[in-house]
């Protein structure tokens, strides 16, 4: 059945606080997960005390800030700082969304930060994402074309081919949409998620690519496709912004267009 | 980690693998497609049924009979009984695969909800007739 409660093991405890230097004016409570495979523990809460005045306005900025000042140990995925990389997805006030966007001042009280939901944890921040980047692979993510391009050029579309594939490009494969997604969850071994799926139709959408047929034909299956039911959790959550529940839809109706 | 309630995972086999798993079973547009369809078609039956419903307030077996004995009548609630049980049916196999993980108990819960629907479903219909035809 479903998983409705956690396992034993992976049930949450209070860990340490780290309370804030004196003189502090501005704090923030920050309520982190922290989990390792080392020391055979279950994973705690802790909560680190930051002077908001001496740190930068992004949720990113408190947990560099926390793990460069008061705990090296804490361990997260970042890079870029700016929404274009996708590494430092997690969940943050119960919205999985990136840290580096994500406005300290838009979450009241505490600030609850635990990794992306209902995938495996390597260490405290840090998911195992394999199986959603083998996902991804399995529908072969790159142009397939059997008309040779122009020799002396690219492959051209026209304005609106290209524009097609606008809201789709954009994805940065942070997986935030896919570990949202209830069906994702009790499923997700062989469903393949709004993040693949929006990935999917990125290539059905483009005018360049030969090979739409055979990507249906992948994609026609009651769980890998149709295990969504619309909830919508997906583009509720993206944070770049994106709508994954409608490119699933333009799946399905395509599905349905080659039909009759 | 030696302690025996620790999670673990004993698969070689590749994530990209596992993925692609059983490749795509190239079904599932239909039942979609229908699902879609029966909900559609029952908003005027369902509007229909109401109607009856209040039409044949406190009538006897006899008026009862008459009702579904105009040949529109019974081909409506005969309509309503084959749309409405097919929803029924295609809305609790999605339910089922959705949260009923083990293969063997998916497919025997799968067996009985589906007959029981289709029991009903004859029951319901042969009501109609026998009456339509009484």
């Amino acid at each position: 059945m479903a998983e409705f409660s956690l396992p034993a093991n992976s049930k949450i405890g209070e860990g340490k606080t780290y309370k804030a230097p004196a003189g502090a004016k501005r704090v923030k409570a920050f309520k982190v997960y922290r989990w390792n495979a080392d020391d055979g523990k279950n994973p705690v809460m802790d909560t680190y005390e930051v002077d908001l005045d001496k740190c930068g306005p992004m949720v990113l900025d408190a947990i560099i800030k926390i793990k460069n000042e008061i705990d090296s140990t804490l361990t997260f995925r970042r890079s870029c700082r700016e929404g274009i990389c996708g590494s430092c997805a997690m969940n943050i006030d119960g919205t999985n969304t990136l840290a580096c966007l994500k406005p300290i001042a838009d979450v009241q009280g505490e600030v609850r930060i635990t990794p992306l939901p209902h995938m495996p944890v390597v260490r405290d921040l840090v998911p195992d994402l394999n199986q959603p980047y083998a996902q991804l692979r399995s529908i072969e993510p790159w142009l397939q074309a059997e008309t040779a391009p122009p020799p002396d050029a690219e492959r051209l579309q026209s304005k609106e081919e290209r524009a097609e594939i606008d809201g789709l490009w954009e994805c940065i494969l942070c997986f935030c949409c896919s570990t949202s997604c209830p069906s994702y969850w009790w499923n997700g071994d062989r469903y393949l998620g709004p993040a693949v799926l929006l990935q999917a139709y990125r290539w059905i959408a483009d005018s360049r690519d030969e090979a739409t047929g055979k990507r249906l034909d992948a994609l026609e299956d009651p769980f890998k496709l149709y295990r969504c039911h619309t909830i919508m959790n997906c583009t509720q959550t993206c944070p770049k912004g994106l709508n994954p529940a409608k490119a699933i839809g333009k799946i399905k109706q395509l599905m349905l267009e080659r039909q009759g | 980690m030696s302690k025996d309630t620790s999670p673990s995972v004993h698969i070689m086999r590749s994530p990209l693998g596992r993925a692609r798993g059983l490749g795509a079973a190239k079904s599932g547009a239909a039942h979609w497609w229908a699902e879609r369809v029966t909900s559609v078609a029952l908003l005027p039956l369902s509007l229909y049924f109401v109607v009856s419903v209040l039409i044949l307030k406190g009538a006897d077996h006899a008026a009862m009979a008459a009702y579904l004995g105009e040949p529109w009548n019974a081909v409506l609630f005969l309509l309503l009984i084959g749309t409405m049980f097919s929803h029924i049916s295609m809305g609790l196999q999605v339910v089922i695969e959705d949260y009923v993980r083990e293969e063997g108990k998916r497919l025997a819960l799968l067996l009985v909800v589906k007959g029981g629907v289709w029991f009903l479903a004859l029951a319901a219909a042969v009501s109609v007739l026998k009456l339509a035809f009484s």
